[in-house]
């Protein structure tokens, strides 16, 4: 059941990074690394991202048995997830909001590593109740 | 190092012992400062401390890494127990008391010294004199206590033109000092503490901070307890063994504190007595330090401090950004990047605990949490277990309350965010339009356009402003580009036209025959039609009656209110009116109905000026061969609408009403009757060009340019008239209310009534004949599309 969850910038550089501890991190990274490109794929089409837009990349290693999904928000902040459930849009939705309260403090600098410790436990309650 | 294996409750006390001195919140290093008081606080000797850091690595690393803390702890341990230290009995001794921190009361008197003079330095603001709280001062709970020492400092404190932050660190008790206090009474008292668990070591932990603050030099860099100890802080209690409560704590010390008997502490005992429960309470000389603090930003106390000016408040605290932001985090309680009064008193009181050295709370402490608006100064709770809050601020509420306090607090965002949004809602609501009115008398800025841009046109009922209000009503339709009906009532003699016209689709396929005319009507001729006679109903309000809507077919008659208007309109057309079944809905001016063999473009044409331009249109309708179905009627409607006319403009000048009452009724009608087949040709449109009639496509065009030409042409004054006759009618059609001076209220009222009445059926009309309108437009797109195709072939 590992989980990872990635918020990512719009400069497609990692705001904040977490994942189950295991080895699976180092292949998570680079996966996300990839999804990116499918993010910047279908950003190009043209879709209306601005809601909730699920990126289901399929299972990537046929051992592992994960999905990497995709959300982007308008300001084009990304969140990855890996997960071993399908609920996938939900988790997303709070995880988008949770990052709004982020943004809300005036003392976080966009572009900044997320710190925030309401951030983190939201992202625990995930990631306990997908695992 | 070798590996360390601590126990359970080893571990916790560890853990809590390096959360304490990792005030840099960087969970990996501890500052050496906390480190060093902290052994201190463990009497040991000096060497012995040392020796352990060496053991430990620590001076080999250079700071305290977790496991080097973990490590000197338990050397720490082995230390006190009185094993000799050694690097193996780390693991070795077994069953080692957990370490024990306490206060030695030596350090006392120069801690408060010097720790004054290191907070002056470290935080700049403190002034060296704190004014130690009167010993007199009774204890009424430690709120007062701080209170009355927080008074003398926040009259210096203010006077400070350094940043307003700092200052109410000396202002606010600071409860690690009494804290303290307590702890270095009791350890004066008992040289030890009893160790209920980890939580007393908090205290001491932090009287040795401050002790040591004072005279060590590595603490220099560090946040060092507030400096008056004789403040009255507001923690009294220990923390328990929350990790980052080290209020509890106080509560265990101040129950041994009292015992304690000192004259500065006994002040301090009682007050801390007092709020023993509620370390994270904030008094009521803080609560007004706070508040004016808020009000030097925000002068409206219910107003919001925006996050900006908020953070650059809060920086000048020279907290570390991270706390900051958790500060914030814990403060804005909705969430909403701004700060209420009370959520501006939690974060500043937060930033004071966090200046004199308490750790920031996971959560928000019930007593900071901002007040549901109900409860203000009401609800104070008590001190959630495991959760040290201060008491709200500044009523003592029972800490019965906090049961309900959760749930209120937990509405209170509800309930805020709520508020926003009916603010929001109030907002919308006051921006959404009602149904308004329009006034169609506008005329376009392009007379070719059919579309008028509405504009709400008063809709009070004032008998001033009644007849003008029906007037334009019914001139609306006339004048609406996008209803023949507006083109049709004021043309009186179109609508015999008309009338013809439309019994003749009536009588076979009322359907789209006149309409599909109309539609194929020159709309420009409707527009410019509608321009005239709108701006006749715009220019002349009182004397322009509306058109009446087009007669409607009976028989084909959808609507029955129409009909019903037809009938009690349809006096002298009677037949006519029969036949008035597929007025075109278009709107092009309609010639006027002595133009009998008007096309049916004209007759929309000629409801615009249905009385006036009865004598120009006939000209035009014989140009229409197409319309010649509709001009057999136009001529039959003509002739009844030219005697109409005839009496309208008779009686134009005059507001009759009665007189009228046929040419309104007819006019009306009429325009009911083309709106109808406006709308029942709409659908049909070319194909129910009956009566023989081909699709008007290509033949339309040039008449309706024609006609428009002529119609434009068409002195305004026709259009005047016609509107006045038109308007006199409907105004007949109704019991007269502005001119029934003499008539008692019921009549008044009825008429009143009746004119109700009829403003909904013609709105009604008027809407139908809009969606004609948008029909006749589509078709003649269409058709001049296939004009465009035909054209090359038209040349052959």
């Amino acid at each position: 059941m590992a989980m990872c969850i990635v918020v990512i910038a719009k400069e497609n550089y990692p705001l904040y990074i977490r994942s189950t501890p295991t080895e699976y991190t180092l292949k998570f990274y680079y996966m996300v690394h990839t999804s990116l490109d499918v993010v910047d794929e279908i950003s190009a089409m043209g879709k209306a991202l601005v809601y909730q837009r699920e990126l289901y990349l399929g299972l990537f290693y046929p051992t592992e048995d994960y999905k990497v999904y995709g959300y982007m928000t308008s300001s084009k902040v990304k969140f990855v997830m890996v997960v071993d459930s399908s609920n996938t849009a939900l988790i997303f939705q709070k995880l988008h909001n949770s990052y709004t309260d982020v943004m809300c403090n005036p003392f976080y600098n966009p572009g900044d590593r997320i710190q925030s410790r309401a951030f983190d436990n939201t992202v625990t309650l995930m990631m306990i109740q997908v695992c | 190092m070798e590996g360390l294996t601590l126990s359970d409750a080893e571990q916790k006390y560890y853990s809590d012992l390096f959360s304490y001195c990792d005030i840099e919140s960087t969970k990996k290093v501890v500052v050496n400062g906390r480190v060093l008081e902290l052994f201190r606080a463990a009497q040991l000797p000096n060497d012995v401390v040392l020796q352990i850091m060496e053991l430990c690595g620590a001076t080999r690393l250079g700071y305290f890494g977790r496991s080097q803390f973990y490590i000197a702890l338990k050397l720490v341990a082995v230390a006190q127990s009185g094993f000799p230290l050694r690097v193996e009995s780390i693991n070795t001794v077994k069953d080692l008391p957990l370490p024990r921190f306490v206060a030695s009361k030596n350090e006392q008197e120069p801690r408060p010294a010097a720790s004054y003079s290191s907070d002056s330095e470290n935080q700049g603001s403190y002034s060296g004199g704190v004014i130690p709280p009167p010993p007199g001062r009774g204890q009424v709970k430690k709120g007062s206590v701080s209170h009355d020492a927080v008074q003398p400092r926040p009259s210096a404190d203010q006077q400070e033109p350094a940043s307003p932050v700092v200052s109410p660190q000396q202002s606010p008790p600071t409860s690690p000092h009494t804290w303290r206090k307590h702890n270095r009474h009791p350890s004066g008292g008992n040289g030890e503490r009893p160790l209920a668990g980890p939580g007393p070591f908090w205290s001491p932990f932090a009287d040795s901070q401050s002790g040591s603050a004072a005279g060590d030099a590595v603490w220099a860099g560090h946040s060092p307890p507030p400096p008056q100890e004789n403040w009255v802080s507001f923690a009294d209690t220990p923390p328990t063994s929350t990790l980052l409560s080290m209020h509890p704590a106080s509560v265990q010390d101040q129950t041994t504190v009292r015992t304690v008997a000192s004259a500065t502490t006994a002040n301090e005992i009682r007050r801390q007595s007092s709020s023993y429960d509620d370390p994270w309470k904030i008094t009521d000389e803080q609560r007004q330090y706070y508040v004016n603090q808020f009000k030097t930003i925000q002068p409206d106390l219910n107003g919001f401090i925006p996050g900006s000016a908020a953070k650059e408040f809060f920086t000048k605290s020279k907290l570390p950004i991270l706390e900051l932001s958790h500060i914030w985090e814990l403060s804005d309680f909705d969430k909403d990047g701004a700060l209420t009064l009370d959520e501006f008193c939690a974060a500043f009181h937060l930033v004071v605990a966090r200046k004199n050295g308490y750790d920031l709370p996971e959560k928000l402490p019930e007593s900071l949490m901002p007040k549901l608006i109900d409860l203000e100064d009401s609800a104070d709770v008590g001190d959630q277990p495991g959760e040290v809050g201060y008491s709200g601020s500044p009523a003592e509420a029972p800490p019965s309350k906090s049961p309900s306090m959760p749930s209120l607090n937990q509405t209170w965002p509800e309930l805020n965010q709520s508020s926003e949004q009916w603010e929001t809602f109030s907002e919308r609501s006051s921006s959404s339009q009602t149904l308004t009115q329009f006034d169609s008398n506008i005329a376009p800025a392009d007379p070719d356009t059919a579309i008028v841009h509405p504009v709400p046109i008063r809709m009070t009922p004032s008998k001033i402003h009644m007849q003008e209000m029906e007037l334009k009503r019914t001139g609306s339709d006339l004048t609406n580009p996008t209803s023949p009906l507006l083109v049709k009532p004021p043309d009186l003699s179109e609508e015999n036209k008309i009338n013809s016209s439309v019994k003749f689709p009536s009588g076979n396929t009322v359907d789209g025959y006149s309409s599909s005319d109309s539609f194929t009507s020159d709309p420009e001729q409707i527009g410019s039609s509608v321009t005239r006679q709108r701006s006749h109903s715009g220019t002349s309000p009182d004397n322009t009656a509306p058109p009446p809507p087009p007669p409607r077919p009976q028989p084909s008659h959808s609507r029955s209110s129409s009909l019903d208007m037809n009938r009690t309109f349809a006096v002298t057309t009677g037949q006519q009116q029969a036949g008035v079944v597929a007025h075109p809905p278009a709107v092009p001016p309609r010639p006027q109905p002595s133009q009998a063999p008007g096309p049916s473009v004209h007759r929309p044409v000629d409801a615009d000026g249905l009385i006036t331009h009865t004598s120009t249109s006939p000209q035009q309708i014989p140009e229409q061969p197409n319309f010649a179905d509709f001009s057999q009627f136009e001529v039959f409607a003509a002739s009844n609408v030219t005697e109409e006319q005839d009496g309208d403009a008779e009686k134009h000048p005059e507001v009759l009403l009665v007189e009228k009452a046929s040419d309104p009724a007819s006019s009306l009608r009429v325009a009911k009757t083309d709106s109808k087949i406006e709308d029942k040709t709409a659908a049909s449109a070319p194909a129910n060009m009956s009566k023989g009639t081909t699709p008007l496509a290509p033949p339309p065009k040039p008449v309706r340019r024609r006609l428009k030409s002529e119609d434009e042409l068409r002195p305004d004054v026709d259009e005047h008239t016609q509107k006045t006759g038109v308007l006199a009618a409907v105004l007949a059609s109704q019991p007269s209310i502005p001119r029934s001076v003499g008539k008692d209220k019921k009549a008044i009222q009825a008429s009143i009534r009746r004119n109700k009445e009829t403003n909904t059926v013609l709105a009604r009309l008027n809407s139908e004949l809009q969606q004609q309108l948008k029909d006749v437009l589509e078709e003649r797109i269409s058709l001049e599309v296939q004009l465009e195709q035909l054209r090359p072939f038209s040349h052959l």
